[in-house]
This record gives C-alpha cells, structure tokens and sequence, in this order.
C-alpha cells in the first residue's frame, strides 16, 4: 500500500524555504513534522535567524513575549503560529 | 534636571592562567574548533583556587584610578556588580575597599550577574551627585561555578575570569553619561541562573532568542532618547556574551559589526566584567571623542539588560 503524505501548502513551502536559507545543514530537507532545532537543522543563532527570516518574508512583527524555542519547532508549529499572527493582525 | 555624570576611565584586571579552547574541549568532551565557532571564544583566564572575587575587583579597580590619575582616597561611592561571591554575605564589595585602603565609605554590590555593570553605569548618574567620585567595579570568578558541578559543555566552554572598572566624576572626565535605559523580566528568571547548589543552568536558545531582539530595541531605546542615531554612533561596547550574538544584534541594527568592539576571544564572557573589560582594553587604542557617542549595552540572567550612551566632551 503507497503511503500519500498531503502535500506542502504554499505557506508551509514559503516556510520551508526560509529555514532552509538559516539551516547549518546544506542540504537539508526537512518535513513539515521534523524537529529543527533537535534535528540539528538550526542552532541557537539559527532560530534567531529563522525569526528575523520569517519576519521577513512574512511582513509579520513576532513579538518578544513570543520568542520561545516552541513556537519554531518545526515547520508544521510554524505555520500555526504565523496562521495566529496573520488572524491577529500582526 | 540629569545630572552631568562623566567616565573619567576604565581598568580592568585578568589572571595570569591562559585555559585554551583545547584545554577546556579535552574537560567537556569537544573540538576546539567547535567552541570557537560557536562562540568566537579562542582562550579565556582562570583565577587561581585562592584568587577571591574581591581581591581581582580591588585589582581592577587599582588599574583604572592609576589609568584615571586618581587615588582611592578620592572614592566616594563603589557599585561593586558580581554573580559569583564567594559567599551569600558579606557580597565582595566592602572587602573589595578594605583592600583598597577604604574603610568609611559606602559600599552597593549589584547581585545581578552580566547585566551588573551596565546597570551600575546607568545608576552611577544620579549617585555621582551626591557622592561626587563614583567607581564601579565588576568582578566574577566564573570558573568556580562552571567547573563545580557536573559540568555542561555548553557553558563550560563559555566563561571565564576577570574584572573591570570605570570611574564616574561630576568634577572631570572624558565623556558624559546622556542617557540611558534599563528593563528587567522575571518571566525568564529560569532560563538562565545559579541556585544556591549549582550547577548554572543555561536554555541557550531561549537566552539567544530573547537577548537578540531585547538588546538591539534597548540601543534603538537609548539612542531615541538621546536624539542619536545608531549608524552615527561611533563604538558599540556590550558585554562580551558571544560573538554569534554580537554580530547578530549589529545586524539588527544595520551597523558593521567591526564598530563592536570584541575581544571575547581572549577572555571569553566574563559575565558583569565583560563590558568593562572591554572598555578598558577599547581605551588603550581609541578614546572619546568631542561630540560622538559611544553605546554600552548589556544583558544577563533576570531577565536584566539596557543601553547606555556616553558622549565625549571636549
């Protein structure tokens, strides 16, 4: 039996491409599930990278009460995040 | 009205013991190399076991009033800021001016770790008023906690000893002290501390994340405030935390980081002492200069940090 996993939305693709553009990893190719920062994707100075990058290409202000390791776990935890932002005007 | 509160100088002081890269990833288990690129840290100085906190703050402390051309008797106040005294009480600053020859004036020790001296500078201002010559003295022996307990290669591999100094004056000095800003947030007291039984504990990238925003809005702060602007600011001098995080808050700023001055890689992040140490060794090449600014910045655990702008004077 073939295993379908859905497809990346456009959001989650975006997404993708920004931690890949931070990633210490070149040839990193995460899935919407992995875990960045456990996976070795990002360190540290990279989930600051990756919040500046996605502020970026977003046009979104994340805010310091935000800036917890948890809330860029993976780009699945991402992209409910931004979905959050984007609702609330950010 | 702000009272007109000048830097007269700095000191520093730092053992003799060179711990290289090599030494300290043969302790932890890592490259040299790797710490280097983690933390742009080559080698750092170690105390010796008998070295206390006090006795390197008097030593800095020494340095800058021979570099100020003052004596001690001119002291009228010490801001002494550390994380690591020896003891609970006395903190390290009374025994700090006895060995200074001081035995009358009044003594503040700043528990606040990294953030120690740059808030001492910012409170200095106002206390110069009253107490005329104010020095502030910034001394840790980080050694001695990193290396206590189990040990944890991500903060091994960061700290090491040292102290520094500047002395604050409303009579004479080289630049004035304009404005600054300070916050603090418990909300993050966890995340970076030392408990009473060790070991210290870091969430390194909880630490990174917040330090990188809240230091580069503290200078955007302190520079509205005093009607500057970062990219006329002449020097950016910030605790000496990482590399990685000094290049990162240049950038949010949109300034080259070569006007951050660095020399981390000789001390490593030598918590409340950084800041002034650098400054210390900042002032043997460049100095204040008539109507250009110059930016302290800090951060540590708490949360605690802020900016500070001194402006030379003619």
């Amino acid at each position: 039996m073939q295993l379908l996993l859905d497809p990346m939305t456009e959001r989650e693709t975006k997404i993708k491409a920004v931690v890949k553009g931070v990633s210490l990893l070149s040839g990193a190719d995460p899935s919407c599930e992995v875990l960045l920062f456990d996976s070795g994707i990002v360190d540290s100075f990279g989930l600051a990278d990756l919040v500046t990058a996605l502020e970026q290409e977003f046009q979104v202000k994340i805010p310091e009460s935000d800036l917890y390791p948890g809330n860029f776990a993976s780009i699945q935890v991402i992209d409910t995040y931004l979905e959050k932002i984007e609702a609330s005007g950010g | 009205m702000r009272p007109r509160a000048l830097i007269r100088g700095f000191g520093s002081y730092v053992p003799a013991r060179v711990v290289t890269n090599a030494e300290i990833g043969g302790r932890v288990g890592c490259e040299a190399e790797w710490i280097q690129s983690v933390s742009g840290i080559v080698e750092r100085r170690f105390a010796e076991p008998d070295e206390s906190v006090a006795a390197m703050g008097a030593a800095a402390a020494r340095n800058c009033l021979d570099r100020c051309g003052a004596t001690a008797s001119d002291i009228g106040l010490i801001l002494f800021a550390t994380g690591t005294s020896e003891s609970r009480f006395p903190s390290p600053g009374s025994e700090a001016a006895r060995l200074l020859g001081l035995t009358g004036i009044p003594v503040i020790d700043l528990s606040m770790a990294s953030a120690g001296s740059l808030f001492a500078l910012a409170l200095a201002v106002d206390l110069a008023a009253t107490y005329q010559e104010v020095l502030i003295v910034a001394a840790e022996k980080m050694s001695s906690v990193v290396f206590e307990k189990a040990l944890d290669r991500n903060t091994a591999i960061l700290f090491g000893d040292g102290a520094g100094a500047a002395l604050i004056s409303m009579r004479q000095g080289n630049a004035l002290l304009a404005g600054s800003v300070l916050h603090s947030d418990g909300c993050f007291a966890g995340d970076l501390r030392l408990g009473r039984a060790g070991p210290l504990e870091m969430n390194g990238p909880v630490v990174i994340l917040q330090s990188s925003r809240k230091i580069p809005t503290a200078i955007r702060e302190v520079l509205e405030k005093t009607k500057l602007s970062a990219c006329t600011v002449d020097w950016f001098l910030m605790h000496q935390a990482n590399r990685n995080l000094i290049v990162r808050v240049a950038q949010a700023l949109g300034v080259t980081a070569e006007r951050f001055y660095c020399n981390i890689q000789h001390y490593g992040n030598t918590s409340s002492a950084s800041m002034l140490i650098a400054a210390a060794e900042w002032s043997t090449s460049e100095r204040f200069q008539a109507g250009r600014s110059v930016v302290f910045a800090g951060f540590g655990a708490g949360f605690h940090w802020g900016a500070v702008v001194a402006t030379g004077v003619a």
